[in-house]
């Protein structure tokens, strides 16, 4: 095998991989009854699937026609930093939203932790803020 | 054998896609649940426009790629702001 064989072959391992990984959680997408357990699916995927992807696109540019594609890299860096962070603010705004859990879950700890934290701020602080 | 690895990749993209959209058509409940499908709808879309470029041996491509990963994070950001509290921009009067 010459080189460049051997770089497609990396290649289209990344790309497949990625795209598997994809795949599976989309079975977790259609099999999952919740906002909540959804979002523990596509975190994946948008995280691991088309980092997986993008790498291999990066690979190919790099070795096959020489160019280091900042471009490229800097989607992969943007992609891998704000996936985690936007499905965290999904589910937070869910949670104050109200949005039901499944029949099947059995416990919830946020609701009593925002209960505990609401209850001594309703009087006091806020109003003296406001008054300066 | 490169090309047909990178159509099949191409192809399973696109049935996920279409499974999210059946979910989010179907299945979902809530607003919520139609954010996270749609982000995950974007993500996959970046993907696929990355097989593109391989496959069409292209960097033109690669600048979408940067510009729907900003377009999706601040869509997501700004739906959910305007689902959990009613307003995207809020603007504190102080007199």
């Amino acid at each position: 095998m010459n080189a460049n064989a051997w770089i497609e072959a990396i290649v289209l391992i990344l790309i497949v991989a990625g795209t598997l990984i994809t795949l599976i959680s989309s079975i977790g997408i259609i099999r999952f009854p919740d906002v909540y357990t959804r979002a523990h699916a596509t975190t994946k995927s948008a995280t691991m699937g088309i980092l997986c992807i993008l790498l291999g696109a990066f690979v190919y540019f790099l070795f096959k026609h020489q160019v280091f594609s900042v471009r490229l890299l800097l989607g992969i860096v943007f992609v891998f930093l704000t996936a985690p962070v936007s499905s965290h603010m999904i589910i937070r705004s869910a949670h104050r939203a109200g949005a039901p859990l499944a029949g099947i879950s059995v416990r919830d700890d946020l609701k009593e932790d925002l209960v505990k934290m609401k209850q001594p701020s309703t009087e006091g602080p806020d109003e003296r803020e406001y008054q300066t | 054998m490169f090309i047909i690895g990178l159509l099949l990749a191409m192809f399973g993209l696109t049935i996920s896609i279409g499974v999210a959209v059946y979910v989010m058509l179907k299945r979902s409940s809530t607003i919520p649940d139609r954010i996270l499908l749609i982000d995950t709808i974007t993500y996959m879309i970046i993907g696929i426009i990355a097989i593109l470029s391989v496959m069409m041996d292209t960097e033109s491509y690669l600048v979408s790629i940067l510009l729907l990963g900003i377009l999706a994070f601040l869509s997501t950001i700004s739906l959910c702001r305007f689902v959990e509290r009613g307003a995207v921009i809020e603007r504190e009067r102080v007199d």
